[in-house]
């Protein structure tokens, strides 16, 4: 890496991340999406100063949205059936779930792409082990295998990280494959090899900055799944351990109070999930719409 | 064409024996642990042994592998622990309910997705592919358990038309299955429409859509005869591959709906550790999931001339 | 043809196509992309036209525009096209769709992929007379079949049935055309139809699109970058620079005097096979075309321009002008200085240079073979049986380069020239046989054991100016990188001389060295390509058809550079190609190969005289010559080349050999036959026979240059 970039201008690196965000300017579904994960970010990071209780404090159950504290204040968004205030819960929940999910997917992605360059770029016996190995794993449809695992292992924070990191990084490897198999048979790939550079240089600096369109566009969508599947083991019963908040689990809690007469409690975090994951989305969309052009 | 045939099967056969072999490590890789799962957990020690000793638990794995494998070829999935009866007895209803539930939505979603994406591709830029995208994006990010108890909230509580539950106690109800339908599709059609939008819109900035409109073809002609047919294709593989997607969602859904399905059944067995029960689930996800991907595989080559006629 | 003729034809009739003043714009990000600024062209009846100019000028924008198909964001935004009189701007878009493919057709560069792959051929080409005449899918099927037996397909019923995959680059193309006669079109606009296809296949074509316009009596408007082939299916030209038309006439008129400095430079960097390096330099146009949008004041070419007058061509547009040559009453031009200029005494000034003497043999090539497996994936293949097949990419290669000696390989795609590159590289390794560099056999050890200085000494430069580089660093990066693998400075400061020297050398501004590639034109990438093989001080550098993906007048720079920095270093060059013209020009040597096997070697001269293999008489026919009054004699290949899979068995030529003898050719691998001391030909057919071959070009009596006399008008 530093023999690349000693005679490049010193600013460069910069200015092409400038540069992108300069131009998903130019779609207004992606900036949209980007704030959207932006505002999520922010409220997550500093959760302790936005978030107006405690958010497991148990102070008047069963309060709709806009009912005043006793103690002070408003819950905006209402309690919960044991008296939480449903707003605290979901910005501490948001903390919870970005975490896990950045976690997860940077961890997947490492591993992604270590088992994607080496298979696409030495190919023969060492590939087909590799894609057969990611065979296997994505022939089990990904909710079959996270419960299968979390059940197994028990629900805890890195279980979850370790069933993310075993169901996705298959895919991940799949796509850091292909491109691979594609960049390497460029003649600059070619130049490489001919002056004797090692394998490992090869992918790491000759083919993996040149993946980093596909790549970025997909880390963005399987943030998104990621926090989708976070929320659904909590859903499920398998996930984060309580009383902590985590929006699935929120949900799964509180959704017996949706027909009988309490649909905010359910219905507040699972608009939380909706919009991050939109946002997410929305990012990655506009990435992607953005890198087509030119 | 054959030889492949052959291939794509060989494959398949080989992946169900690998996860076979997972599911049966994460299973019954400890023996002791089976025989606390079948005893209970006051079982004392010398009475683990001597189940493990009485049911040939003290074999090696490779031996009892083997034996577990043609013990389910010729049907027999063991007994159930929480149900105290045969797997065979329990499982096929729960596999048909989730046939049905899946089915229907499968029908809906392709339906769904193969209009509204070959419609944007159609007019790649236009207002009418915008709107069709991010509506498409709008629902795929709104996970089944999100829009269950939003449409809860909205066709049960607030409208009163639709039933909360979809236990289908008093029987088979289609109106029972219309919210389970509902919130998978809504989340699981995105992914199609959007490939088959970017599929059909790559169809139409090929060059031989080019020829043929310079060829002076009228619109529909070059849409409904040249386009369709190479644009279907490559959704078809994403298609069949949903099939697997479904199945998370099935999982999901039913256990929200509280629908009687294989799916809330494996989430019960894992969370009650019933290890024959479990298997079974698994064994039937992963052989759906695998036969429909071949099927997608073998179909794509099928469907492609490039490749059918080598 | 003589010029009267052409002019009576002319007379009678309307013409078909009549285009003036039109302007067409792209509209993007960056603003309205003006691709074609005031553009005049007639054809008339039975009239082929040809449009040459670089790429990027607005050729292709050009004919969409007359086809209306100018895409989302193409639009026309003045001027006039007018159809057999009628103006087409009234046409509805029903009219428009009637008009396609029934009066005006298109025939585009890539034949497989404007053919559709999951539709047979014969319901491609039905639909056409179906839709447009409304004919019984029966009568549809009739009139295929015709077709496809006027542009000369040997099987039709056969053909038909097949899908576009199914069937060769040559075969498809002609289906294209087919398809595009079909109805008969009164006008037919082919966008470089064969620049996608061999020159033995594109020979082929090229006489048919001739044949067909003088039988069907249909008008051509033919767009190519090459001058040589306009020459042998056009009556008149138009040279298009930055999206107008800067000159037009009679081909002869056009060829004899061109007028326009641009025309003139033109010809000035095209190698002609009957010239060489030390007799005429090529001469490159500087500097490159602009872009649309950035366009200078007053003519267009004026930065590009030696006879550029500053004051004068810096002013207002220029307009076109006419010339009334002896050929031509209607040639015109649009220069402001066009009589005033001497392009003669312009040519004169140029030095020939000294031949390079040649010294020790560096590469030794001795009966070096590769043999590629084909295998299915490779854990299925260790459980079944059976041999897998062989495809052998070079067999039996022989040959030696000296130091400073230039040794070209010919031949077409798949004929193994790549694979020879990859061997020597030790990108693959041999199967067989040595390659000698310097003594050690290099033939054998793949690329991760080679020394860094026997990786240094052995450098390539690569084909496509757009994957040499790696887009994501810095030119001057990646340029250091190599000084720093071989060794060369280690020190940053050191480094970063170095990379400015190597780029003074490749005649390239320093500041270019904090680039990234997308930032360079296709000349300069392989400029940088050229600097970073050099970088290690090479013995050798092989270069795979560097030039061929480049415009004319940037080929013949990045020619004379790598030529120059060559002969400074006495290294020695392996050029390989397929274009016989560039072959001719720059190297001392040639290799001339066939499905993997050399046909002829020999020094250029005995390459290019007779006694000539089989093989290279025809590759020197099919070449086109930008030259009127050079005589070529015609020899068109059947069918295509055979698969690497399954070649032929005795000679691999014999499937399509024009000579060949009988059955003795299909059996019996030819015998290398020695004409002179090192020149080899492999063929049945006597030495004393083939010696009697007339040549395949003939240099009529003169200067050879083509704008050589009465430029003074
Ligand atoms: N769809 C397009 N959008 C924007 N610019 C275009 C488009 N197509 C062509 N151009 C620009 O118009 C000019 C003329 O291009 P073209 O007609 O393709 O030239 P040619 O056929 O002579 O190579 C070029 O500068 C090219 O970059
Ligand atoms: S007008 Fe001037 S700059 Fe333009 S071609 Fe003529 S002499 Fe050159
Ligand atoms: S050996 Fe026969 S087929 Fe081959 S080139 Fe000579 S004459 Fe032609
Ligand atoms: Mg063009």
């Amino acid at each position: 890496m530093t023999d690349q970039t000693t005679t490049a201008a010193p600013d460069s690196r910069l200015m092409t991340a400038a540069r992108s965000v300069l131009l998903l300017r130019e779609s207004p579904v992606g900036v949209f999406g980007g704030l959207i994960v932006l505002t999520f970010m922010l409220l997550a990071i500093f959760a302790p100063l936005v978030a107006p209780f405690d958010p497991n404090a148990t102070i008047l159950p069963f309060a709709t949205p806009g009912t005043a504290n006793p103690e002070g204040g408003i819950f905006l968004f209402g309690t919960d059936h044991l008296g939480r205030d449903i707003l605290s819960r979901i910005i501490w929940g948001g903390q919870r779930v970005l975490f896990y999910a950045s976690a997860a997917t940077i961890s997947a992605y490492v591993v992604g792409i270590l088992m994607g360059l080496a298979a696409g770029y030495f190919r023969g016996w060492l590939d087909e082990v590799i894609s057969f190995v990611a065979n296997v794993i994505l022939s089990f449809p990904i909710m079959v295998l996270y419960v299968l695992i979390i059940a197994k292992f028990g629900a805890s924070g890195i279980n979850i990280i370790f069933a993310v990191v075993f169901a996705s990084s298959p895919g991940i490897m799949r796509i850091v494959r292909g491109v691979t198999m594609d960049i390497a048979t460029r003649d600059y790939i070619a130049a490489a090899q001919t002056r004797g550079e090692g394998p490992w240089y090869i992918m790491l600096v000759e083919i993996l900055p040149n993946a980093r369109g596909p790549l970025i566009v997909d880390f963005c969508l399987r943030m998104g799944y990621t926090t989708i599947t976070i929320g659904a083991l909590g859903f499920l019963g398998l996930g984060l351990p309580p009383p902590d908040p985590d929006w699935g689990g929120m949900i799964t809690e509180t959704r017996a109070f949706v027909t009988g007469g309490f649909p905010h409690m359910a219905i507040f975090p699972a608009c939380a999930v909706s919009l991050l994951v939109l946002g997410f989305n929305l990012l990655a969309d506009g990435l992607r719409e953005v890198s087509l052009r030119d | 064409m054959l030889n492949l045939v052959l291939r794509r099967l060989g494959t398949m056969v080989l992946i169900m024996l690998v996860v076979a072999l997972l599911l049966f490590l994460i299973n019954e890789g400890d023996p002791r642990l089976i025989a606390r799962s079948v005893l209970g957990p006051y079982a004392q020690d010398e009475q683990l042994d001597a189940w493990i000793m009485q049911h040939g638990y003290d074999r090696s794995l490779f031996v009892r592998y083997f034996e577990w494998i043609s013990r389910v070829l010729t049907g027999d999935l063991g007994d159930s622990i929480i149900y105290k009866r045969p797997v065979n007895e329990i499982f096929w209803d729960r596999l048909g309910n989730t046939a049905i539930l899946a089915g229907v939505t499968f029908l809906v979603m392709v339906v769904v997705a193969l209009v509204l994406g070959v419609l944007a591709g159609m007019k790649e830029g236009s207002t009418q592919d915008r709107v069709i995208s991010v509506f498409s994006i709008a629902t795929t990010s709104v996970p089944e358990y999100a829009s269950a108890v939003i449409l809860a909230g909205v066709f049960v509580y607030w409208l009163a038309v639709l039933p909360g539950t979809s236990s289908m106690t008093g029987g088979f109800s289609v109106v029972e299955l219309i919210l389970p339908v509902l919130v998978l599709t809504l989340y699981g059609f995105g992914y199609i429409a959007r490939m088959t939008r970017a599929s059909m819109a790559e169809v139409m900035t090929t060059p031989y859509i080019r020829t043929a409109v310079l060829k002076g073809l009228p619109y529909r002609h070059i849409i409904m005869k040249h386009a369709l047919r190479n644009a279907l294709i490559a959704p078809f593989t994403v298609i069949m591959l949903q099939i697997n997607w479904l199945l998370s969602g099935v999982v999901v859904t039913e256990f929200a709906f509280g629908y009687k399905g294989f799916g809330a059944l494996l989430l019960e067995a894992a969370l009650r550790r019933d290890i024959f029960l479990i298997e079974a689930c698994g064994l039937a996800a992963v052989f759906v999931a695998v036969f429909t991907q071949t099927v997608g595989d073998l179909g794509y080559t099928y469907l492609n001339p490039r490749i059918r006629f080598k | 043809m003589s010029v009267t003729e052409h002019a009576g034809a002319s007379g009678d009739d309307a013409p078909v196509l009549e285009i003036s003043g039109l302007r067409l714009s792209y509209y993007t990000r960056a603003g309205e992309i003006p691709a074609v600024m005031d553009f005049d062209l007639t054809v008339r009846k039975g009239e082929s036209v040809g449009l040459v100019g670089e790429s990027g000028c607005g050729k292709s924008t050009v004919a969409n525009g007359i086809m209306r198909y100018m895409g989302r964001n193409g639009g026309i935004v003045g001027g006039s096209i007018r159809f057999k009189g009628r103006d087409m701007s009234e046409f509805s878009e029903e009219e428009i769709r009637r008009i396609r493919g029934r009066d005006i057709a298109m025939i585009y560069q890539e034949p497989m992929a404007s053919l559709n792959p999951s539709m047979t051929i014969a319901r491609q080409l039905t639909e056409v007379p179906m839709v447009h005449e409304g004919v019984s899918e029966e009568e549809a099927r009739r009139r295929a079949r015709e077709m496809l037996e006027a542009v000369h397909i040997p099987d039709p019923n056969r053909l038909m049935a097949s899908y576009p995959h199914q069937v060769s680059g040559g075969q498809q193309q002609r289906v294209v055309i087919a398809m595009a006669l079909l109805s008969r079109p009164a006008l037919l606009l082919l966008d470089e139809p064969t620049t996608a296809l061999d020159v033995t296949v594109e020979a082929g074509i090229v006489e048919l699109i001739a044949e067909l316009s003088k039988e069907a009596g249909t008008s051509l408007l033919y767009i190519s970058h090459n001058l040589g082939l306009m020459l042998e299916v056009c009556d008149r030209i138009c040279v298009m620079y930055s999206g107008e038309v800067v000159e037009e006439g009679h081909i002869d008129s056009i060829f004899s005097w061109p007028k326009h400095p641009y025309t003139h430079g033109l010809f000035g960097c095209i190698p002609l096979p009957h010239a060489d390096k030390n007799a005429r330099p090529l001469v490159a146009i500087p500097g490159q075309l602009p872009l649309p949008h950035q366009r200078p004041t007053g003519c267009y070419f004026g930065p590009r321009c030696s006879f550029f007058e500053p004051g004068r061509c810096d002013g207002d547009l220029v307009a076109m002008e006419s010339v009334h040559t002896d050929d031509d009453p209607a040639h015109r031009v649009r220069c402001l200085r066009w009589n005033e200029i001497d392009h003669d005494a312009a040519v004169r000034v140029e030095e020939t240079r000294e031949p390079v003497s040649v010294g020790e043999t560096v590469l030794e090539v001795d009966n070096m073979r590769k043999y590629y497996e084909v295998r299915e994936t490779s854990l299925a293949a260790l459980v079944s049986r059976g041999s897998p097949r062989q495809v052998k990419a070079n067999e039996q290669i022989s040959f030696r380069a000296g130091e400073g000696e230039t040794v070209a390989i010919v031949g077409e795609s798949g004929c193994g020239k790549s694979t020879f590159a990859k061997v020597l590289m030790g990108l693959e390794t041999a199967t067989e046989g040595e390659v000698r560099l310097d003594g050690t056999d290099l033939g054998s050890i793949p690329v991760k054991q080679r020394t860094p200085e026997q990786l240094a000494s052995l450098q390539m430069v690569f084909q496509n100016p757009n994957d040499t580089l790696n887009p994501s660093h810095s030119v001057g990066a990646q340029i250091a990188r190599v000084i720093r693998r071989f060794g060369i400075e280690s020190e940053p400061a050191r480094v970063q001389q170095q990379v400015f020297r190597l780029l003074d050398t490749v005649k390239l501004p320093r500041d270019f060295a904090s680039r990234k590639p997308r930032q360079l034109s296709g000349g300069q990438k392989q400029r940088i390509g050229i600097a970073r093989a050099f970088a290690g001080n090479p013995k050798t550098v092989i270069a795979d058809e560097p030039i061929s993906a480049l415009d004319v007048s940037v080929a013949a720079a990045v020619t004379e550079l790598l030529m120059d920095i060559q002969r400074e270093h006495r290294t020695t060059l392996l050029f390989i190609s397929h274009d016989l013209s560039a072959v001719r020009y720059l190297s001392d040597r040639v290799v001339v190969m066939y499905l993997g096997q050399i046909m002829e070697r020999g020094s250029t001269e005995e390459v290019f005289a007779p006694p000539y293999h089989p093989y290279t008489e025809a590759l020197l026919s099919a070449v086109p010559i930008a030259d009127p009054e050079v005589e070529k004699r015609r020899i068109v290949l059947e069918g295509n080349l055979p698969s690497p899979l399954d070649p032929p068995k005795g000679c691999p030529f014999s499937t399509r050999c024009p000579r060949r003898l009988g059955s003795i050719c299909d059996t019996d691998p030819p015998p290398v036959q020695m004409n002179a001391d090192r020149h080899a030909i492999a063929c049945h057919i006597p030495l004393e026979e083939l010696r009697l071959v007339e040549p395949v070009i003939t240099i009529p009596e003169r200067d050879a240059l083509p704008a050589g006399e009465g430029a003074t008008g």
